[in-house]
């Protein structure tokens, strides 16, 4: 193809100089990262202007219009001005600290980039062959850097907002992992590439099989990140700005660099876990069968920044469309539903594994294809995964709403109980007596 | 057609070393990109020094103590789950990847060794959880 003429020109150009080898592991590798900085920088500048003009279409209100047109200029004004802002530290602040702990929630953030899956072949980075867990690992350092922050900042606010921070992150990290043992089930391979090519094979999104995986990877990655409705950690109402209410100018933007970096690797590891990544239906068809290797490849790229972009909206759906949860509650979500809810899905999946390969054979039914040389389901398979994917769901939710059923703080009807004790035109006090304690339970 | 696709992807994911050089080259980045913009601003921004504005910040109210003062038990009891459960979600990991496959026998006995496994963390969540380790308020 002739819009690929000058990539192979510089290839041979940098062959002249290097092995293939330095080419293949340093230089293209390089260029690559500097590419996808270079987006994900974008995008967090431009995620600042999203996040103001969807509030704002979801307000009825227009969000920012002077500065370009529509505002298209706002996050650049808004990078010079903190460019330009003072930089200081607050008095008996740990100063070393206060300095590192925003490069090591940017570098934190930035760093598990280099291990998704972008496209096929040359749209990948580097493919580890223990992607997910680099992942999963990588991204927790980012609880050290808020901690370290709130710790390092002498204030109160700071201090508070970076415990409850900490406190959400490791608790719904648990739910993550556990929710994305499911779905391993099925790829059989820990590095994100051969997740995709599994469901490539298949042809199936693996959230068809786990749909209540994917709900607890959602929600728990949303808690992860900090965002609304679990941005308890940067309640402003209460805690002024959470961790970083000390921090100022540039070094205070990185933290919010972080934090958008964080939903682009949230959201990528559910699009390539359970969205199938890359891998769109008939697109193989089309363009890699008939020897259209590149357009493959760039169509392929297209397809994961769709439904990339469509996970991402979600974000900025959510945040103004629900009420922030109580602390309490948020911590009820996270130990009493989510990690449950992830044990029994384990549970299921492997159950209904088993049940496929037993059934295999069994009086001329075929469930499985093939297993050697990846997950290959009959249509029979498919559709009682399916079945026992949506019935896990089901069962998993009645059976929690079981347990739950007296927890205080969803018996919404408990509470309205309460509430009507108060007999307003009967001439009693407005205030309810103090013993509603017992009703509590 | 895409078998053959996906075998030869599948080749190099037990890759040598080699495959986390660019991740050393990512990390260089990283650390170099937020602390570029640093440097540079400290020719564009102000520091001008000032009492009032070193303060912490409560909200224009002096800070009478230490903002580092005792905080309530249950962030520990929390760290403390969490590691019991995140060493628990390792475990599971390979367990995982190697549970579906062409030998019957062994899917068999790794369902039973992972009942018996989810079984006795089970148990201990029970524990945890009607001792009251998990309520917050």
């Amino acid at each position: 193809m002739l819009f690929f003429a000058p990539i192979e020109f510089i290839n041979q150009l940098l062959l002249k100089f290097f092995s293939g080898d330095t080419i293949n592991h340093f230089i293209w590798p390089f260029i690559q990262i500097g590419l996808v900085v270079t987006l994900v920088a974008g995008w967090v500048a431009y995620a600042t202007y999203l996040e103001r003009k969807i509030s704002a279409f979801m307000q009825a209100r227009l969000g920012p219009m002077r500065v370009g047109p529509w505002g298209l200029l706002q996050p650049i004004a808004d990078g010079i001005k903190l460019l330009t802002k003072e930089d200081f530290i607050p008095e008996k602040a740990d100063r070393w600290i206060f300095f590192f702990a925003p490069y090591i929630a940017v570098a934190a953030a930035f760093i598990t980039f280099s291990v998704i899956p972008f496209g096929p072949d040359w749209a990948v980075i580097t493919d580890v062959n223990i992607g997910l867990l680099f992942v999963l690992a990588v991204s927790s350092v980012g609880v050290l850097a808020l901690i370290l922050a709130g710790w390092s900042s002498n204030s109160k606010y700071s201090l508070l907002g970076a415990l409850r921070s900490s406190a959400q992150m490791i608790s719904y990290e648990v739910a993550m992992g556990l929710s994305l043992v499911g779905a391993l089930m099925f790829a059989r391979t820990l590095s994100l590439s051969g997740v995709v090519h599994a469901q490539q094979l298949d042809s199936v999104w693996f959230f068809v099989y786990q749909p209540l995986g994917f709900l607890i990877f959602l929600v728990s990655g949303i808690a992860e990140n900090n965002r609304a409705p679990f941005d308890l950690p940067e309640a402003e109402s209460e805690l002024v700005a959470g961790f970083h209410t000390e921090y100022s100018g540039f070094r205070w933007s990185l933290f919010f660099m972080a934090e958008y970096a964080a939903m682009v690797i949230v959201s990528a590891v559910a699009v390539t876990v359970y969205l199938g990544g890359w891998y769109f239906p008939f697109v193989y068809r089309y363009t890699e069968a008939n020897g259209y290797h590149n357009l493959y490849v760039i169509v392929s790229l297209l397809v994961f920044i769709f439904k990339l972009l469509a996970i991402l909206y979600l974000y900025f759906w959510l945040r103004w469309t629900l009420p922030r949860f109580r602390y309490d509650q948020l911590m009820d979500i996270g130990w009493k539903w989510l990690i449950p809810s992830a044990l029994i899905n384990i549970v299921i999946s492997a159950l209904a594994i088993f049940i496929v390969q037993a059934l295999n054979g069994w009086r001329g039914i075929k469930t499985i294809e093939s297993l050697s040389s990846g997950l290959d389901l009959t249509p029979i398979g498919k559709a009682l995964m399916i079945v026992m994917g949506l019935a896990g769901l089901g069962l998993t939710g009645l059976s929690l709403a079981r347990i739950n059923w007296r927890s205080r703080d969803f018996n919404l009807k408990n509470q309205r109980r309460n509430i009507r004790l108060v007999n307003v035109p009967s001439g009693k006090p407005a205030v309810a007596p103090i013993v509603p304690a017992a009703s509590e339970g | 057609m895409l078998l053959q696709a996906t075998t030869t992807a599948t080749a190099n994911i037990g890759s040598p070393i080699t495959a986390y050089w660019p991740v050393m080259i990512f990390f260089v980045v990283a650390i170099a990109f937020p602390v570029l913009p640093i440097i540079l601003g400290r020719f564009l921004r102000p520091a001008v020094y000032g009492k009032g504005k070193m303060r912490p910040y409560e909200c224009g109210i002096d800070p009478i103590t230490d903002a580092h003062s005792r905080f309530t038990v249950r962030y520990y009891i929390v760290a403390m789950l969490f590691l019991i459960f995140d060493v628990e979600t390792i475990f599971l990991l390979p367990w995982a990847i190697i549970f579906m496959g062409d030998d019957f026998s062994f899917t068999k006995f790794a369902l039973i060794e992972m009942f018996v496994f989810i079984g006795i963390l089970v148990v201990g969540y029970y524990y945890a959880w009607r001792k009251g380790a998990l309520e917050w308020a």
